[in-house]
């Protein structure tokens, strides 16, 4: 139920009073409400839940996560080696 | 801008995480995931089988197809089974057994049952069948809260006055306090479920670390997620640190979509609830406020008061509470499987009952 799928957007429009957005999910594309995120800009992802865009990624973030978890990969690789020796 | 799931599934990655957890673990460490989603990611991906021994993972009651009361379901199949209304519902709502039917049976009966991807559909529905009431079941956590919540205001709006729905929203933190406060608690860190905390942020959850001294971690959906924040967990636990930190930044800040919180707190309000298996929580619940009341279809409608009768095999309540495991059922699989649910946790994609019947991997 609170599975959220990140997309893109790629065109934003008003219908029926309520901002709407369609976002790119992977090549499939589908109309989602952006009233939650009226601040969204095309281009960016944002997490859409129920047709309903939640929230929008923030890309510094994102990167910072990655490259602190790739920091983390060389590490540990070394610990494991380091176990299989003793 | 990239790709922001890129990587999040890397098994390298993810195993070098929980390496690390293993590493750092010095002794039996119980955490609970909330959502029932992280549950399904969690059996999906066997990360419970990389764990070290003593980390135990402790599924929660983040499952809203799961804690929707008896009640509320009942009162569905009453409504959807009138021939003036046109009943919508996400999907999963569909097989959740009732006292004895679901919708699913409901539908079969001529009723008209309808599933939506959007709240937003019902809308359109009511537009094209002015003759019909068309009646949404308002379920699930903060998540489908400003879905629904904007779907009233854009039926407010528009004077769509053939629309209204059956409130069954509920809410985290006080299953939270509810599930510590239990003297039978077992659980000593939580993963706060990440979806949620992309609506409400995470100062909620301030003052429950403070109050009962337990670590709770914002924590994502995909593997390389769900590693960082059980990593993150027992690195507090160890450290005897008991904080609110975020693993999913990329998608949560403390403070959360206030556009969203604030269409939600226009349209609801807290209201006791009902949860299935648990018991009524205080406050645990979304009820429309006094302006948009007359959105409730419960007063619509002339509603027979029915006995309620749940499966005496089912031990849902205790599953839901992270007081048993879906193996300690005796009807786990035998009564009770995906075809023939006895309970809910049994229904949804996001039951721990139906991930352990799909993914469980029987040792030896």
């Amino acid at each position: 139920m609170c599975l959220g799928i990140p997309g893109k957007v790629t065109q934003i429009h008003e219908q029926d009073g309520i901002l709407m957005a369609a976002v790119d999910f992977y090549g499939v594309e589908q109309a989602v409400c952006i009233a939650t995120t009226p601040e969204v800009a095309l281009g960016q992802y944002v997490l859409v839940h129920a047709g309903f865009a939640l929230n929008v990624l923030s890309d510094t973030e994102a990167e910072e996560t990655l490259k602190i978890l790739r920091d983390l990969q060389p590490f540990n690789a070394r610990l494991t080696e380091e176990d299989q020796s003793k | 801008m990239t790709d922001p799931t890129a990587n999040l599934r890397d098994a390298s990655l993810t195993k070098s995480i929980l390496a690390e957890v293993r590493r750092i673990t010095t002794q039996p460490w119980n955490i609970m995931e909330i959502c029932g989603g992280q549950t399904h990611a969690i059996m999906q991906y066997g990360l419970d089988q990389l764990l070290p021994p003593e980390i135990t993972l402790i599924h929660g009651p983040g499952c809203p197809v799961c804690v929707t009361s008896l009640q509320a379901i009942e009162q569905g199949l009453q409504i959807a089974s009138r021939p003036d209304v046109i009943f919508t519902t996400f999907g999963d709502m569909l097989r959740v057994p009732g006292n004895q039917a679901d919708l699913f049976t409901a539908r079969s009966q001529g009723a008209d049952v309808r599933v939506v991807y959007s709240p937003l559909d019902s809308l359109k529905i009511a537009n094209a069948n002015p003759d019909k009431q068309v009646v949404f079941f308002a379920i699930g956590f903060e998540t489908t809260a400003p879905t629904i919540a904007s779907t009233i205001l854009t039926a407010s709006r528009n004077g769509v006055n053939n629309f209204s729905i059956l409130p069954a929203n509920v809410l985290v933190p006080p299953a939270m306090h509810a599930i510590l406060s239990n003297p039978t608690n077992r659980v000593q860190g939580f993963l706060a479920a990440g979806h949620v905390c992309a609506v409400m942020g995470y100062h909620e959850y301030l003052p429950i670390a403070e109050q009962y001294q337990i670590p709770i971690v914002v924590t994502g959906f995909e593997p390389v997620d769900l590693a960082t924040g059980i990593l993150m967990a027992v690195q507090q636990l160890e450290a005897g640190q008991h904080e609110v930190t975020n693993a999913y930044p990329r998608f949560v800040t403390r403070e959360g979509n206030q556009v969203a919180q604030k269409i939600i707190s226009q349209v609801f309000e807290p209201v006791d609830r009902q949860w299935r298996g648990i018991g009524t929580i205080p406050l645990s619940g979304l009820g429309l406020r006094p302006e948009y009341a007359s959105f409730n279809g419960l007063p619509r409608f002339e509603l027979d008061q029915t006995p309620l009768y749940e499966s005496p095999l089912c031990i849902a309540g205790k599953v839901l509470s992270g007081i048993a495991k879906p193996l300690d059922c005796p009807a786990f699989s035998t009564e009770c499987t995906p075809a023939h649910p006895l309970g809910a946790p049994m229904v949804s994609s996001e039951g721990a009952c139906a991930a352990y019947y799909r993914y469980h991997r029987i040792p030896g």
